[in-house]
């Protein structure tokens, strides 16, 4: 298929909040998944005959089973804060991207079903009977809502249009009607252990090889080991680490560290990912089975710690919902938290002095630090909230000399998703994730221009591959983007004496 | 006993039965409703009465929203400040003696109802003139504005244009509450003001309105951020 036309938005310019441009991104949807992936999932394979009432009795389950949906779809009071906050409304124009606009697709069919003022004076309340229309709607602008959160930080009620999202894709799986690279990725985690569908074989090759070139290149034998029992450390990380550029360079500096602190750790092929899509397509069901390959290595392996690498999304499923889904996992030591980010791993290794940092290593660096989304406004790192900030800049400033902050409007928890999280990273969403990175791209343009940067970290693999993907469209490298611990991979002094 | 009292009698019966009922049934709703997962918007509270604090700031300063928009904040804060006064100031018609700090409130209390018609021309001001607010506008957004800014108006307007025997009012109100009817006043602006409030009260329980029930049960701003510390579990989502 030949790549949409669509022009690149210009960062120079004041003007920052758009005009609006009604059905802009109207074109813009997933694929499709196909039978095959929907079956896999327990899902329909096609838009089934009875999706109608099908979509409004599992409304009504959700309106049960969520009080955050009930109440969001309540108490909005149509105030207008979030219309100029979300990334996509900012990059596209379309007015169906602004929060509050995108959770009346679904409010609007709640209104009509399941409200009085909505059965007995629709229109006066904007209610609306679900439609094939709507149906199609849903499909195409919750799949434009990368659930990121930060409508959520400026909604007067906290009104999280993540939680209206997953539900929204819940009811559309459940007539038949998912997306392809959601649900496929999904149905490859349950058959082969992790989203790329790597196998067991492949990693092993993968981790071996791995092996090879750190000693080639630092004369170390740093080891990648896999399955090992009785090591202290499970490590979970995106799969997208074992071979991906710039994620391995990463995966590099999590062995480099375990090494120099004498840490016995292993990966898993039965949890070789810590990716979760179950979270993205609001699956509880999902989410919990696919956490739960991770409690089965953790038991089989007999390890006592459980580390999570550099994952956005996967750092919000384990962080805040594991213990709920699988918790709590006895032969763990209650001396580390369940589960750990390899984040506050290497700062408390750092804080005792037992890793041999030279900044001077990334001296031709000037780094900058992108928050993702979902370590952002979703989790914590450390025991004081803000930790997720603090530690990870810590880490940075210990690898790197030379630092600076983008503007304090697009960091910390106000950090602009980097455009294609929340199941969003697929090719033909390309229009989609360009525009919606505009409002990072253009914090991380001032900060090039006036600092010179030329090195942003992050710790989430989808905005590692993100902002891969799409730099090139506005002139910059796309080896521009890396890893937290890639940086501590370079500045780590393998031989030193701790 | 005129009709008219009667008729505004059983009109405030009802609407005080659907406003208490109606609340009562949203809020037992609310409150029965799991939150299965752990989902506060981080960096959160991680102690109880640091969750409890920030929705109290919520509630009270509108600390979300002030790091959102200055605009609506300014609009929406004076609002509810002035009317929260003016609640306070129409205390003295339900209370006697007068408690002594509705006593106090009351010259505060002239100047909130003009507040809070300023407020109120703010925030609807932009949904006319601020593009993104027009386009998520309805027809409700616009008469709920309209319901308050006449309520506000017909107030001030018995205030200062045609006043009324506050007296019997008082009485009125007062024979409500102690089921001993007293005859109501028949001045035109103040059956308007009271049957828009009556209005307003029976609309509540079914209208955006809920968003004051709602900021309290909502899982982003009360929940601890605890998820590590303490497992997290609800009925359906158990085991």
């Amino acid at each position: 298929m030949a790549a949409p036309k669509f022009e690149t938005p210009q960062l120079t310019g004041h003007r920052v909040i758009p005009i609006l441009a009604r059905d802009a991104m109207a074109a813009s949807k997933p694929y499709a998944a196909n039978a095959l992936m929907q079956q896999a999932l327990g899902f329909p394979g096609a838009l089934v005959d009875d999706w109608h009432d099908k979509a409004l009795a599992r409304l009504g389950e959700l309106l049960g089973q969520y009080r955050s949906l009930k109440v969001y779809l309540d108490a909005c009071v149509h105030c207008g804060a979030c219309t100029d906050k979300c990334h996509y409304f900012l990059g596209t124009g379309d007015p169906k991207n602004m929060p509050v606009a995108r959770q009346d697709l679904l409010r609007k069919v709640y209104r009509r079903h399941f409200t009085l003022a909505g059965r007995l004076f629709p229109s006066l309340v904007g209610a609306e009977d679900l439609t094939r229309e709507t149906l199609d709607e849903w499909y195409t602008y919750f799949n434009q809502c990368s659930e990121c959160r930060r409508c959520s930080v400026f909604c007067p009620y906290g009104i999280d249009t993540a939680e209206i999202t997953m539900a929204a894709r819940e009811i559309l799986d459940t007539v038949g009607y998912g997306s392809k690279y959601t649900n496929e990725i999904i149905g490859k985690v349950h058959k082969i252990g992790n989203n790329l569908g790597l196998p067991p074989a492949a990693l092993q090759n993968t981790l071996e090889g791995m092996e090879e070139d750190v000693k080639e290149a630092t004369g170390i034998d740093v080891r990648f080991p896999l399955d090992e029992k009785g090591a202290e450390v499970l490590l979970v990380t995106p799969s997208a680490d074992f071979f991906a550029e710039p994620h391995v360079e990463s995966l590099i500096g999590y062995a480099k560290v375990f090494h120099q602190a004498g840490i016995r750790w292993t990966f898993s092929t039965h949890a070789s990912e810590a990716g979760n899509f179950g979270m993205f397509v609001g699956s509880y069901g999902q989410m919990k089975k696919i956490a739960m390959r991770v409690k089965e290595a953790a038991l089989e392996l007999g390890v006592k710690r459980i580390v999570i690498g550099e994952c956005g999304h996967a750092w919000r499923a384990a962080y805040s919902f594991w213990n709920t889904l699988i918790g709590p996992i006895e032969t763990l030591d209650s001396r580390y938290p369940f589960p750990e980010h390899i984040c506050e791993l290497t700062h408390a290794l750092i804080r005792r002095g037992a890793l041999a940092l030279d900044p001077e290593a990334n001296d031709h660096r000037v780094v900058t630090f992108h928050d993702s989304c979902n370590v952002a406004r979703a989790s914590r790192m450390g025991g004081v909230p803000g930790g997720q900030f603090t530690i990870p800049r810590e880490i940075i400033k210990a690898c790197a000399n030379h630092f600076v902050e983008m503007d304090p409007e697009t960091t910390h928890e106000k950090t602009f998703c980097c455009g294609a999280g929340g199941g969003l990273l697929t090719d033909e969403l390309l229009e989609l994730r360009v525009k919606g990175a505009a409002p990072r791209m253009r914090a991380l343009k001032q900060v090039v221009d006036e600092h010179n940067v030329n090195f942003m970290a992050t710790i989430c693999a989808i905005c590692k591959a993100q902002f891969t993907r799409v730099l090139p469209y506005y002139e910059y490298e796309m080896s521009m983007v890396g890893g937290v611990h890639q940086l501590v991979s370079s500045a780590i002094q393998l031989g030193a004496k701790v | 006993m005129s009709l008219l009292t009667v008729l505004y009698a059983s009109l405030f019966y009802a609407a005080a039965a659907v406003f208490a009922a109606g609340l009562a049934w949203r809020v037992f709703d609310y409150a029965r409703t799991p939150a299965p997962l752990k989902i506060p918007t981080t960096p959160a509270p991680i102690t109880g009465a640091g969750a409890a604090s920030r929705v109290m700031r919520e509630v009270i300063l509108f600390e979300s929203l002030y790091r959102s928009n200055k605009w609506i904040w300014v609009f929406g804060w004076v609002f509810h400040a002035a009317l929260a006064l003016v609640l306070a100031r129409h205390l003295r018609y339900f209370t006697e003696p007068v408690w002594g700090w509705v006593a106090l409130a009351q010259p505060a209390g002239i100047y909130a109802g003009i507040a809070m018609l300023a407020g109120l021309a703010g925030l609807w001001a932009r949904r006319f003139l601020v593009e993104r607010v027009r386009y998520i506008s309805t027809y409700s957004d616009h008469l709920m504005l309209a319901l308050l800014a006449g309520i506000a108006a017909s107030g001030l307007a018995l205030k200062y244009v045609a006043a009324t025997d506050i007296v019997a009012v008082k009485a009125f109100m007062l024979g409500l509450l102690y089921l001993d009817w007293q005859p109501l006043p028949a001045d035109p602006v103040l059956l308007v003001h009271l049957l828009l409030v009556a209005l307003l009260m029976a609309l509540f329980p079914a209208s955006k309105l809920l968003h004051a029930p709602g900021v309290f049960f909502s899982p982003t701003r009360n929940q601890v951020d605890d998820p590590r510390e303490h497992r997290h579990v609800t009925p359906w989502a158990a085991h």
